[in-house]
């Protein structure tokens, strides 16, 4: 039997929810949509946009290999920043655990403290460490004489990894960080009394409860990598091209919106394949660690 | 001889003094309790036994070798963390086999030493399961069993128990005497619980502080108690003041008007400890009245005023009449039923 208490108790949190759900469809949910659909658009250097559907854009995207390149170099570069921030930050958010309190939290603020920088400012001091011949390290290396020409590093992937691993590297810690605190503070004590030396804890009790952490922590910065703008835009200009930046030109210097709408949401739904997929496989493969 | 030897070890944080001259001798195949209140100093005790703390000052000593010269991992004792520390993503027969894998036991022979421990501990037919599957209870019979299969010569329990609900706590009490019984190995318990540590152990050492209060079986600390920590720390006591009068001949403990023949050593103002269940109701002895008669079926609790200050009696239920509230009685208690200490500051 249904009073009108119960028939107010179920409407009560879709009216709580209201504002939030409008905000969502409003600022989101429209918005991409409208992206979707811009793709299917058609656009002449000197017609503009018309609004029917074909799939010209589309079509340009898979049958042209520039697109193809791009794209695998935004992956490229995606999964190479995941691999870096993993290598260095997984055992990075260990060593700070271990530290005693004040150093913990002095070196967690200098972790976390380039968070509070625009990631501009950021990627702009790579490039004044390292552009070209006035970059300040590839000065002082050559008139040391340690290096004839300046390293390679704007317009490189190398050069854009690097800085987004830098950029990255908070959020791959963080996600460690939370793994480590789900640890037993004994456990170590217990592996080591069972006869396990430092190695042995480390690949066979540590890694394997805080692969989560690190694997929650990649698909975070693979997804803000794939589709990072700042820092590719700074590295690699229009030289070397990303989805992002180049999304960003068909938008704002070639002025053809559909293509680029459709560049984004080639991006948009690659990158929710690829985070959902390796999330459900994650879960899965450790369900018994993070029950 | 003694097989596990603490010689006055003391271990300090800072300038705070955590454990002081802790000396203790254990026997081979004992079952030793550190009892004491939270924050004595137990665990800090037990983790220098094991080795995960240094010690400040002191030396431990395993069948005369000297242990802190031996790395953690190769002191080969088994311990029970408090929060058990099992290894979550290993299967129960993966975390029992840890150790033996560390100590490169043969396959087929770990495969049998894991399946024996775990049956020890009566979890056969749970070698699959992993530890967040499985019941607070079932996951102490796993520490266990794993502390354990790799034959330990001493076995370290930080409060093993105290996770589990009283009646669990009950039957793991009693599994775990019989199988520590059965394997004879040396067992050192840590507990702030006085029933576990009487129950289980053949010795207790009871702290307070960082300092030993006593060592002794459980029959001896709890009837003649050290000190007044001892005999507050293991269950319900009543002290009251007396005096020993050294002026007449004999000499006599007077404890407001109960009085029996001074005990030798003391003299002047002394505290007298009596359990509240050795005390009866008699012709003479101390003047009381009782304040509140509770029935507590196999038992009765008297509150008391008496004329040393407040006193309980505790009175077997074995049907006999007993006084009421607001009768006047008296106290009386047979001499080797007491403790007596110096009283100091009077
Ligand atoms: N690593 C440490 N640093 C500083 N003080 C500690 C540390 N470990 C324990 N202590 C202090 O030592 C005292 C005894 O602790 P512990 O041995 O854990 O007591 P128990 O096990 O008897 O409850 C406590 O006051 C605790 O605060
Ligand atoms: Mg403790």
């Amino acid at each position: 039997m249904s009073t009108a208490a119960d028939e107010r108790n179920a409407r009560a949190p879709w009216a709580l929810t209201a504002p939030a759900l409008m905000l969502f469809v409003g600022v989101l949910l429209i918005p991409l949509a409208m992206t979707v659909m811009l793709s299917f658009h058609d656009w002449g250097q000197y017609k503009g946009i018309e609004p029917v559907f074909i799939l010209k854009n589309w079509h340009e995207i898979v049958t042209d290999p520039y697109y193809a390149e791009m794209f695998w170099r935004t992956f490229r570069i995606a999964i190479l920043t995941t691999l870096l921030t993993a290598l260095l930050g997984a055992p990075e958010a260990y060593i700070l655990n271990r530290m005693d309190g004040r150093w913990k939290s002095i070196f967690l603020l200098v972790i976390l403290g380039p968070l509070l920088i625009s990631v501009v400012a950021r990627t702009l001091g790579w490039a004044l460490l390292f552009g070209g011949n006035n970059g300040l390290v590839n000065k002082l290396l050559m008139s040391a004489g340690v290096i004839s020409s300046p390293i390679p590093f704007m317009f490189t992937e190398t050069g854009m990894v690097v800085a987004l691993a830098h950029v990255m590297m908070p959020f791959m810690v963080l996600s460690v960080w939370a793994a480590l605190q789900r640890l037993d503070p004994q456990i170590e004590n217990a592996a080591m009394s069972l006869g396990a030396g430092p190695l042995t804890i480390i690949r066979r009790i540590i890694m394997p409860q805080i692969m989560p952490g690190v694997l929650s922590g990649a698909i975070i910065v693979f997804s803000l990598s794939a589709s990072a703008f700042a820092t590719p835009a700074i590295i690699g200009g229009r030289r070397l091209k990303v989805a992002a930046t180049l999304a960003y030109d068909e938008f704002l210097n070639t002025l053809n919106w559909p293509l680029g709408a459709a560049v984004a949401t080639l991006l948009l739904a690659a990158l929710v394949l690829i985070v959902v997929g390796s999330n459900a496989l994650i879960e899965r493969r450790y369900a018994e660690v993070f029950r | 001889m003694a097989y596990l030897e603490l010689d006055r070890v003391a271990k300090q944080f800072g300038v705070q003094t955590v454990v002081d001259d802790f000396s203790l001798s254990v026997g081979k195949g004992e079952f030793i309790s550190f009892l004491g209140p939270s924050g004595c100093g137990k665990t800090t005790t037990l983790q220098i036994i094991a080795g995960f703390l240094d010690p400040t000052r002191g030396a431990i000593r395993l069948e005369d070798k000297n242990l802190a010269a031996i790395h953690p991992a190769k002191r080969g004792l088994g311990i029970v963390f408090q929060s058990y520390a099992l290894f979550p993503h290993m299967t129960a027969a993966e975390n029992v086999a840890f150790g033996l894998e560390m100590r490169n036991v043969p396959r087929g022979e770990r495969a049998e030493r894991v399946r024996a421990a775990l049956a020890m501990v009566g979890l056969a037919g749970y070698e699959d399961r992993h530890p967040r599957r499985m019941s607070g209870g079932q996951q102490q019979r796993v520490a266990l069993a794993r502390a354990l299969v790799i034959k330990p010569s001493v076995l370290l329990l930080d409060e093993p128990l105290s996770n589990l609900d009283a009646k669990l706590r009950e039957e793991m009490q009693i599994e775990l005497r019989q199988i520590q019984r059965t394997i004879g190995t040396t067992t050192i318990l840590v507990t702030h619980d006085q029933n576990e540590a009487m129950s289980l152990s053949d010795r207790i050492v009871v702290m307070s502080q960082g300092k030993i209060e006593q060592i002794g079986t459980p029959q001896e600390t709890y009837e003649r108690p050290a000190s007044a920590f001892v005999s507050q720390f293991l269950g319900k006591t009543n002290d009251f003041a007396g005096t020993i009068d050294r002026t007449v001949v004999p000499t006599q403990l007077v404890v407001g008007s109960w009085r029996a023949p001074a005990p030798a050593g003391l003299s002047g103002p002394v505290t007298v400890s009596v359990r509240p269940e050795r005390i009866g109701f008699g012709d003479a002895g101390l003047s009381a009245k009782i304040m509140t008669r509770i029935f507590q079926g196999n038992h009765w609790l008297f509150q008391c005023d008496s004329e040393c200050g407040p006193a309980i009696v505790i009175r077997q239920n074995d049907g006999q009449a007993q006084p009421a509230e607001g009768d006047a009685v008296r106290l009386t208690w047979r001499p080797e039923d007491m403790s007596v200490r110096a009283r100091a500051g009077a």
